[in-house]
């Protein structure tokens, strides 16, 4: 594989990675939150982490321009105030992958904290733990392989990215080219030695991820 | 200790189950609830001990409402004891009653010497200390019974909520509960505790509280408030309350109930039916 295959595939790991932590340290609350909670404006999120699944990536894309671009609600004060934009770096390739693979973690995850016994939940409260511990120290634990299996998914999501990425981080060999936009350039340019390469080990990465999947789905049903 | 309740009403989100629920307990005191399956028993518990939140009303503890207090302060208040379930967890009989003292552990330190001894006491208490080391998912229901009630004292609380303490259990079982109460009550502690069975409330209870269909239809001594007209009314059944004298000496009453007589058919061409 030449160096820019073999920077491809360092990027798109970093990416999944950090995107998957990002996922874990967001997806988790807000899944516990929809499957446990009520509370003001719980069904506008559950539309907004739905929405990444049913959307064109494209869509997830532009929407992310608008947010945290240079000139986005979000973006034009910040590169006022430092000079920085996220859009086209890796950074931005993380957050389009973190959003665009929420979905998948908000919705395993919830599954499964909603099929944990609330009244194990409740002795823990009769017995004085609060709703934070009983959460970390009863819930969460019980809901373990689920949370895994979610993991797992996202980290495959993230890993696969191509639209929303494209859009908001462009493909820049080297700085945000990962290997689904790497395999992309190698067919426009008719390089299909890299595309074989590129294909066969992203192939292969989703084939584990889903047998590893699957096996946290089934020991947690 | 004297908790209040005042006006209560109670349920689920959309769905309410009772309401206008107002009466007070002591330290000391025995309250029964008694009433018909789905007359809100286990929700008006759930409430009181802030599993659920009340729709309306308040319940005090010495004058304080507990809407506002954390779960390590409600359980040092209130001990729980829910109906014996088989266990899931193969937990010791000593471990379970040590959790009992969750409470009363600091955020991240482990039981100490006195916690244990806190739970080594319970468990005499309750005359069980021969089970310490057996696990909870084998032992018997009784049994089972006895080590929630210990895990609740092991709260140490002032209040003892227990849910149907004496249902799936064998006679002489229910026998030695009902005497466990009257025990706690001795110790100074309130206990409400809800019952399916009239004589049991007879019993222990210095106050029987009837709820059906969600509100209380009486409440006051187990003598003026399980009657046969009260009886007939709740259950649709037909029922003499009389007196046998105790090996002690002393009258107990009793409620007899007369099969074939009752005022509601239950089954579609049963003779009692109206049709």
């Amino acid at each position: 594989m030449s160096p820019d295959s073999i920077s491809a595939l360092r990027l798109s790991l970093q990416v999944a990675v950090a995107a998957t932590a990002l996922n874990a340290l967001v997806g988790i609350p807000t899944a516990y939150a929809l499957a446990r909670r009520r509370f003001w404006g719980r069904s506008l999120v559950d539309l907004l982490v739905t929405l990444p699944l049913v959307l064109p990536p494209t869509v997830v894309g532009y929407y992310l321009i608008v947010l945290l671009g240079r000139r986005g609600v979000l973006g034009a004060p910040l590169y006022e105030l430092t000079g920085w934009t996220v859009a086209f770096t890796w950074y931005a390739a993380v957050i389009a992958a973190t959003v665009m693979a929420l979905p998948l973690l908000v919705r395993t995850v919830r599954a499964a904290i909603e099929s944990v016994d609330r009244d194990l939940e409740r002795a823990a409260y009769t017995l004085g733990r609060s709703e934070l511990r009983t959460a970390l120290e009863v819930t969460l634990p019980l809901a373990r392989n689920g949370i895994l299996a979610g993991l797992v998914l996202a980290f495959a999501r993230a890993l696969g990215e191509f639209g929303a990425t494209l859009m908001l981080a462009g493909n820049i060999p080297g700085r945000t080219q990962t290997v689904p936009l790497s395999i992309y350039t190698a067919v426009q340019t008719g390089e299909s030695a890299e595309t074989i390469g590129l294909v066969a080990v992203l192939t292969a990465l989703s084939c584990l991820v889903l047998v590893v999947a699957n096996r946290l789905g089934a020991r947690a049903a | 200790m004297r908790l209040d309740i005042q006006d209560l009403a109670f349920g689920y989100p959309g769905k309410e189950v009772g309401r206008g629920v107002t009466f007070g307990l002591a330290g000391g005191e025995v309250l029964c609830l008694l009433g018909p399956n789905g007359g809100g028993k286990t929700t008006l518990f759930k409430t009181i001990l802030r599993l659920l939140v009340p729709r309306r009303g308040r319940v005090d503890v010495d004058g304080e409402s507990v809407a506002g207090w954390s779960r390590a302060r409600l359980a040092q208040m209130f001990g729980y004891v829910p109906q014996a379930q088989l266990g899931l967890f193969p937990f010791t009989v000593a471990e379970v009653v040590l959790m009992g003292r969750t409470a009363h552990i600091g955020p991240f330190a482990t039981p100490s010497r006195a916690d244990r001894a806190v739970a080594a006491e319970m468990l005499a208490v309750l005359g069980i200390s021969h089970l310490a080391a057996r696990p909870y998912t084998e032992i018997s229901g009784g049994e089972r019974q006895l080590t929630l009630i210990a895990r609740a004292l092991a709260q140490q609380p002032a209040i003892l909520v227990m849910d149907e303490p004496t249902a799936s259990l064998d006679f002489g079982n229910q026998v030695r509960v009902l005497g466990e109460i009257e025990q706690l009550a001795h110790r100074g502690i309130a206990v409400m505790l809800s019952t399916h069975d009239p004589d049991h409330a007879f019993l222990c209870a210095h106050r029987v509280a009837l709820l059906h269909e969600g509100r209380l239809a009486r409440i006051g001594p187990p003598a003026e408030v399980i009657t046969r007209e009260s009886l007939r009314e709740v259950y649709g059944v037909e029922v003499t309350v009389t007196e046998v004298p105790r090996a002690d000496g002393r009258l107990a009453r009793v409620c007899v109930p007369s099969l074939g007589t009752t005022g509601r058919g239950i089954l579609p061409g049963h003779p009692g039916h109206p049709s």
